[in-house]
């Protein structure tokens, strides 16, 4: 456990006491669901069936119901394959990375964060099956025993190296968030009242006592699973750009990729982070929790990630133009002028420029500019895999094959499905389990006993804030 | 073991031990009554039923499962109970037969396997093809199993029975002759000596028969200037590989008029040129003078764009320039062009060949005397032997037309042909057809014509025909059924000779017809020679003869001053030109999906006609792409899209016969415009200049299906390289672009650097060597590899939608007069381009970056340097698609072969699924596919050497590609075998023209590429381009 002192400016605020900590928690678990959140519920599944609907008929025609040719064999399938995976980032990098570098602040948003990246890599594997023409032969990219002879899966293919570093990314995630939970699920167990839900919060928190070897274990794996998942931060996108890395195609083979990717990936991965706290901390009332000075530093990461992008933005077309490869300096001269120039200027607007706002001081600890600037992030984000997927495979190199791109209804129905997948996840993860980790929260808040009134016992927590406010 | 009388019983009823039970306990089957015998007497109530219910249950559950059988389709498969003697399962047989379509010919070499012929090749026995097969005569193939032919003859709308048929027309044809009423059979051009025996026959038991020959794509004008010149009425055999200086007014030789598959061949053969120390270093000078953008076009080194109107005054002022006298000037650029023309025309005396497309005879009997005045007579156009490719009389025609109309004919015949829809007074036959007594139609549909007659007595396809040819004169082919016939269908010379009250037996009247009038003593005995003529498909008594000449005698001034009237030198309005495709032809075989979607060489457009327009007068009228117009003349109009068309003479449009189908099949009827309603008919000839139309936007857009979108190749000098011949003279590495990069030791060439060990191929080395300069773009490689792969059609949305199946595909690369560095300028074409053509399959390359992305190694290189495609182990993740700089693989977005969106095109019905060749896998939905480079042909090829202990030799595996190359752009062999032609090539042109694509990405094509030379002088202004 850590201590806090009294004189560092408090990152929980309102006075909260442990035991507020915990009410304002599972008060949101123990409670019937608000009309809210069924509505919010309700809405996401609604989109989920579409989306479901849409997806089912992509397996069932083929993938001649999206608007791919001879010449653009991928686009919004792996544009939302790599931007579901770079939202996913954020979630490891403040658990993980922020963890190691003491960052106590992350502690109210890391559960949700690392939820929304469990949620978001789910997304991102879907449209890797999706995307494959035999889906149903999806098992072979594994390296399995087979019954085929001696078939093996290519370890020269940057496919398979995905295949590794998503699926190593989504179980270490999975196992670092659910052992964050265990704390908590048994705080839930304990205040249960009814069998139901002692029985399952019970199991889920495998027998957690609370003792001090528990908690001695605890910070143990937490540190240890945090060492591992620092390197997969770097690695999981450093992968995925190598997908394009490591092709021949002019706007692809780029050596600036994996750190480019990376940076892109945290950028785009706060931006989400922000979209779902801001939202939750209101519905949640988690102000005291979620607080400006949070928002204000994960715009800091987005004002520094978004910088790094547009400098590698603009080192790529340095190095299209100082390598003197034509095909290279037309990839770019094209992507800026070429037929899809629009999403390459909305991609400049919202990456790189819009994040420079929160220079100013004001901007940044807005609100309602956060959300509206963690929004434009994530449309940037996307365009940016759209730029660097469409725009280099639809002009390469030999000009008779060039071609344009267009999506169909069934490129947007899948896309809107992953939306639904995420959204209902997301819900109902915040409807059952608690959405801060109050454990580690408890190990921020100020040992402020002396700011309490004598009377604890016996009076209400109004009386005490009122009390705290003043 | 105490008291073990412990009892065990079976139920109750056995420790009661009742009466009941006593009774029974004996029996097998206990004889319990029915408790109510009524209850029990429905057939499923189970256990209580009759034995004889039983065998009603079993009957009534077999035949509800066989029901429901029916329902999931039966997937047939026969054995042969006593087999063919001469049918071996997985071996192919070949025979040699000959194609000839409208007066398009080919001897072929026909491969059938289990029965069912899947391939058609050239002929190379044949020295009027030499192995020559276009486009079309690949795609022939299909229209064997088009499942919307008759099933058997019709009256009417009814079927009727053969014999009936026969009596009923028999009688009527009869009674018509009783009366002396005029018979008449219409027919395009036919080839076959024996077919006109028949007819002759036919018209002697019915005297009032006429023989009525048009061809929708007439060049009678041509015959009928030769016969006033000459006094030849007949079309001379022509010599393109004689003449060093070639000038074509508005005649597409290469793709479309008279032979092009003949003309392809001579013509690239005085086109070749060889590195090798004191090689061929000269090629013949083409000058081309069109309206429309052709394929001819596209091969000339100078051409000049013409409107219709001035064609006839092209050609007199090339006369007069040549023979020196003054001429009116038509444009400063058709003035140069000419000059130049003339001067090299006059410098290559006796080498020169003028050739016109024009239906005029005025005009052609300019060109005669301009040819005669060249000496070509006797050179490079020989009427010693004349070609009979076209025979049509529009004279005669029109004649029949009027008479027809006006009521005067009581019966008429069809042969292989359909008026009504490709005449330009089909209409008014339309009208006229049902006021004749007696119509029939041999064709094998209803269509347009054959709808509207009495009675359809439908033929088979040519491949289920005995028959002969004679394309040239003294050169003889004959064509052998390949299959028995597949529907109830009759020869028309069968029929014929059965109306005429002879024997139907066609096969042995075309044997006693040889043998009465073909045969020479003097080559042995006749059945020698026939059976040898079966064999090899030919029989060339004339072949050897000496070219003779002829003198001009015809009238000059008299056909100047018809040009001189019927043309204008600078006419204002807008002038549409008609034209022919190179795939579609007139349309006879518009019902093949292949066909449909064969990219036209130029516009790389298919599934439709369009109004090709320049991009000045596009402006002019404010129309772009895709705008769908209506075109207006003489009364009539049709609707078609705009497609922008480089080299299009400004202020023309050129609209494509040979669609708007209407009464041809699911595949061809509505695709198009049917444009042979606005020729003109100009002194009883057809002519396609169809003169001032006038246009206007229908408001409608329809989106053109282009396999190429963008029509320049941005400069790129590792795709394309091409050089002057006079720079090539100097140099023969003249216009290579040798890839160098930068590294610590200097700058070394890209190729010499590499990550990879590479790939010992230590057996074979399979490669290709494509010559650009050889290449016309004829297409026939790409059908012929459609043929060959079971590449599927995906239809025009698809198309639209830029998923083709092509493995290969011709690049056509417009030049561009921007600057190296201006991108946009460079994606614009020149308004009269240079046109280069590059054939483009899957490249094997040694360093195939497809290889290292695919995530289950379902694709991987062959110890033979072939990059191969692992069908099943595809998972479709399309990567290697991705990455393939040379975007030669095709994704199967749908399951073509199989799904009711794809029904139109053949591969879908039991049918159309017999023309799959059983050598090559049908890929099914979400799997790569691309070029194999004919592994199978050259696994068979291997086969068949190691039967024989020994290495293959070269030429024995022929990928279908570079087999039907008329050209041989195409050559594939094994870079191993230091005697193969393909070594023998790179051996030295590996210092000189060949250079592989892409060479800076350094992927190891097995494919290498030699350069375009283009035989125009260096001083031209547009010389640095690219």
């Amino acid at each position: 456990m850590h201590v806090t002192s009294s004189v560092r400016t408090p990152l929980v605020l309102g006075g909260k006491t442990y035991a507020d900590v915990t009410e304002d928690v599972i008060r949101h678990v123990e409670g019937k669901p608000t009309k809210e959140w069924k509505i919010a519920l309700g809405l996401s599944m609604v989109v989920l069936a579409f989306g479901t609907a849409s997806v089912f008929w992509t397996w069932w025609e083929g993938l001649g119901v999206w608007g791919l040719n001879k010449t653009v064999g991928w686009a919004w399938d792996i544009t939302n394959f790599v931007w579901w995976v770079g939202i996913g980032h954020a979630g490891t990098l403040i658990s993980a990375v922020l963890l190691l570098f003491r960052q106590k602040w992350r502690t109210s948003i890391n559960r949700a964060a690392e939820a929304m990246t469990i949620f978001a890599v789910l997304c991102a594997a879907s449209f890797i099956v999706m995307h494959m023409g035999r889906p149903w032969m999806a098992y072979w990219a594994l390296p399995l025993p087979n019954t085929f002879g001696s078939l093996w899966v290519n370890f020269n293919s940057p496919l398979v190296w995905d295949v590794f570093a998503i699926s190593t990314y989504f179980s270490v995630s999975c196992l670092f968030w659910y052992v964050g939970l265990v704390p908590d699920l048994a705080s839930i167990r304990d205040r249960a009242k009814n069998k139901v839900s002692k029985y399952i919060y019970g199991t889920l928190a495998m027998g957690w006592n609370g003792g001090a070897k528990s908690w001695s274990r605890y910070e143990y794996i937490s540190l240890i699973l945090a060492g591992l998942s620092t390197p997969l931060v770097l690695s999981v996108h450093t992968i995925v750009s190598m997908d394009f890395a490591t092709s021949v195609i002019p706007g692809w083979h780029t050596t600036i990729f994996p750190p480019y990717f990376v940076a892109g990936a945290i950028f785009s991965g706060f931006a989400m982070v922000q979209t779902l706290m801001l939202v939750t901390r209101v519905v949640y009332k988690l102000e005291d929790y979620i607080t400006i000075e949070h928002i204000d530093s994960m715009n800091k990461i987005i004002t520094l990630t978004g910088s790094i992008v547009g400098v590698a933005y603009l080192t790529e077309f340095f190095i299209a133009w100082y390598s003197g490869v034509e095909y290279e300096r037309y990839a770019f001269v094209n992507r800026a002028f070429g037929p899809y120039w629009w999403a390459y200027w909305a991609m400049m607007t919202c990456n790189v420029i819009s994040p420079q706002l929160f220079w100013f001081k004001s901007l940044r600890r807005s609100v309602s500019f956060t959300f509206l600037i963690s929004i434009v992030v994530n449309i940037g984000m996307w365009f940016e895999r759209f730029v660097i997927i469409v725009t280099s495979l639809h002009r390469d190199y030999l000009p008779s094959s060039w071609a344009m791109f267009s999506p169909t209804i069934f490129d947007i129905g899948d896309y809107v499905f992953s939306f639904g997948f995420f959204f209902t996840c997301f819900f109902l993860f915040s409807k059952f389990l608690p959405v801060v980790n109050m454990a580690e929260v408890k190990a921020i808040i100020k040992t402020a006993s002396e700011k309490l009134p004598k009377n604890v016992s016996g009076v209400s927590k109004d009386e005490r804030l009122a009390e705290a406010s003043k | 073991m105490e008291n073990n009388t412990k009892r065990y019983w079976k139920g109750l009823e056995e420790l009661r031990n009742g009466e009941k039970f006593v009774k029974n306990a004996h029996k097998e089957f206990a004889d319990f009554e029915a408790t109510d015998p009524g209850k029990f007497t429905s057939l499923v109530d189970g256990v209580t039923s009759q034995r004889r219910d039983f065998l009603k249950v079993l009957g009534f559950g077999m035949a509800a499962v066989s029901l429901a059988a029916c329902e999931t389709p039966v997937r047939k498969s026969i054995p042969y109970i006593n087999k063919p003697d001469d049918i071996f399962p997985t071996i192919a047989n070949w025979y040699a037969s000959s194609y000839s379509e409208g007066g398009d010919y080919a001897s072929i070499l026909v491969r059938t396997r289990e029965g069912r012929p899947v391939k058609i090749e050239g002929n190379k026995l044949s020295s009027v093809t030499k192995g020559g097969v276009s486009a079309r005569m690949h795609a022939s193939l299909l229209g064997l199993y088009d499942n919307e032919k008759l099933r058997g003859p019709k009256k009417g709308e009814a079927d009727i029975k053969w014999e009936d048929a026969d009596k009923q027309i028999i009688a009527q044809l009869g009674a018509i002759a009783a009366k002396g009423g005029q018979i008449r059979l219409v027919s395009s051009t036919l080839l076959s000596p024996s077919t006109k025996a028949v007819i002759a026959d036919f018209a002697s038991k019915y005297p009032t028969t006429k023989h009525i020959v048009y061809d929708a794509n007439s060049v009678s004008g041509l015959v009928k200037a030769n016969a006033d010149s000459f006094g030849k009425a007949a079309i001379p055999a022509y010599d393109f590989s004689k003449a060093s200086t070639i000038v074509g007014l508005g005649c597409d030789f290469l793709g479309t008029w008279v032979s092009p598959e003949v003309f392809n061949k001579q013509y690239v053969q005085g086109r070749k040129l060889s590195s090798v120390k004191d090689g061929k270093r000269t090629m013949s000078r083409h000058y081309q003078f069109e309206t429309v953008m052709s394929m001819t076009g596209a091969n000339a080194d100078y051409r000049a764009a013409i409107k219709p109107s001035q064609e006839g005054l092209v050609a007199l002022a090339l006369y007069n320039k040549v023979s020196g006298k003054s001429a009116a000037s038509l444009g400063a650029d058709i003035d140069a062009c000419l000059n130049k023309a003339a001067k090299d025309l006059k410098a290559s005396q006796g080498a020169a060949l003028v050739v016109s497309g024009s239906n005029d005879p005025a005009v052609q009997t300019i060109v005669n005397a301009l040819n005669s005045a060249l000496g070509s007579y006797g050179t490079t156009i020989d009427f010693g032997t004349t070609a009979h490719n076209r025979q049509g009389d529009d004279v005669a025609m029109n004649a029949f037309i009027d008479e027809a109309k006006a009521g005067k004919i009581s019966a008429v015949m069809f042969l292989a042909s359909n008026p009504v829809y490709d005449h330009p007074r089909g209409a008014e036959l339309k009208e006229a057809l049902p006021k004749i007594g007696l119509s029939v139609s041999f064709n094998d549909r209803a269509d347009e014509t054959a709808s509207l007659a009495k009675f359809i007595t439908p033929a088979p396809h040519f491949l289920e025909n005995w028959d002969d040819a004679e394309p040239k004169s003294g050169f003889y082919s004959l064509t052998q059924p390949t299959i028995s016939h597949i529907f109830k269908t009759r020869q028309a010379q069968s029929s014929l000779l059965k109306w005429a009250g002879k024997s139907e037996n066609y096969h042995e009247y075309i044997e006693s017809h040889w043998k009465n009038n073909i045969y020479k003593a003097a080559d042995g005995s006749f059945e020698a020679v026939w059976v040898k003529a079966l064999h090899d498909g030919v029989y060339e008594p004339n072949a050897g003869a000496a070219t003779s000449g002829a003198s001009f005698v015809g009238n000059v001034d008299a056909a100047i001053s018809a040009v001189s009237s019927r043309y204008k030198a600078n006419a204002a309005g807008l002038e549409l030109a008609l034209y022919e495709k190179v795939g579609m032809g007139t349309g006879a075989q518009a019902n093949n999906p292949w066909l449909q979607e064969f990219p036209e060489p130029i516009s790389k457009a298919c599934w439709d006609n369009y109004a090709n327009i320049s991009a000045k007068t596009a402006k002019e009228q404010g129309l772009s792409q895709g705008d769908v117009i209506k075109i207006e003349a003489k009364g009539q109009s049709i609707e078609v899209p705009v497609l922008i068309q480089p080299g299009q003479a400004n202020g023309t449009i050129g609209v494509a016969i040979g669609y708007g189908r209407q009464k041809s099949g699911k595949s061809s009827d509505g695709v198009g415009a049917n444009a042979y309603v606005l020729a003109k008919m100009v002194d009883g000839h057809v002519s396609f200049n169809a003169g001032e139309v006038t246009i206007s936007k229908t408001g409608e857009t329809r989106e053109i299906a282009q396999t190429q979108t963008h029509n320049t190749v941005m400069a790129r000098k590792s795709i394309i390289q091409e050089a002057r011949l006079a720079d090539y003279q100097k140099d023969v590495m003249a216009g290579r672009f040798l890839a160098k990069v930068e590294t610590s030791e200097g700058p070394k060439r890209a190729t010499d650097i590499s990550l990879w060990n590479g790939y010992e191929k230590r057996n074979h080395s399979w490669g290709m060597a494509i010559d650009l300069n050889s290449c016309t773009g004829c297409g026939a490689c790409v059908l012929s590899c459609q043929v060959e792969n079971n590449v599927a059609v995906v239809g025009r949305q698809e198309v639209v939608n830029r998923r083709e199946m092509h493995w290969i595909r011709i690049d056509r690369y417009y030049s561009s007069d921007a600057q190296v560095d201006d991108f946009e300028g460079l994606e614009v074409a020149s308004e009269n381009p240079e046109i280069v053509f590059q054939p483009l399959m899957c490249q094997h390359c040694s360093n195939a970056p497809c290889e290292t992305v695919c995530p289950v190694l379902a694709t991987t290189h062959s110890t033979e340097g072939l990059n191969q495609m692992t069908y099943n182990r595809c998972i479709g993740t399309r990567y290697c698609a991705n990455n393939c700089p040379y975007k030669v693989r095709r994704f199967n977005w749908f399951k073509y072969f199989d799904e009711d969106n794809f029904e139109n095109f053949h591969f879908s019905n039991d049918l159309g699924k017999m023309v799959i060749n059983p050598d090559v896998t049908v890929r099914s939905r979400g799997v790569i596919e691309k070029c194999s480079m004919c592994v199978q042909r050259i696994q068979a090829g291997k086969l068949e050497a190691k039967k024989e202990r020994r290495r293959p030799v070269d030429g024995e595996i022929e990928t279908a590609c570079s087999q039907s190359c008329p050209t041989e752009a195409i050559v594939f062999g094994d870079m191993n075998d230091p005697e193969s032609r393909l070594s023998k090539i790179m051996e030295h042109e590996n210092a000189g023209r060949a250079f592989q694509l892409l060479e800076e990405i350094n992927v190891k094509p097995q494919v290498s590429y030699l350069t375009k030379i283009r035989n125009k002088d260096i001083e031209v202004k547009s010389e640095e381009k690219a």
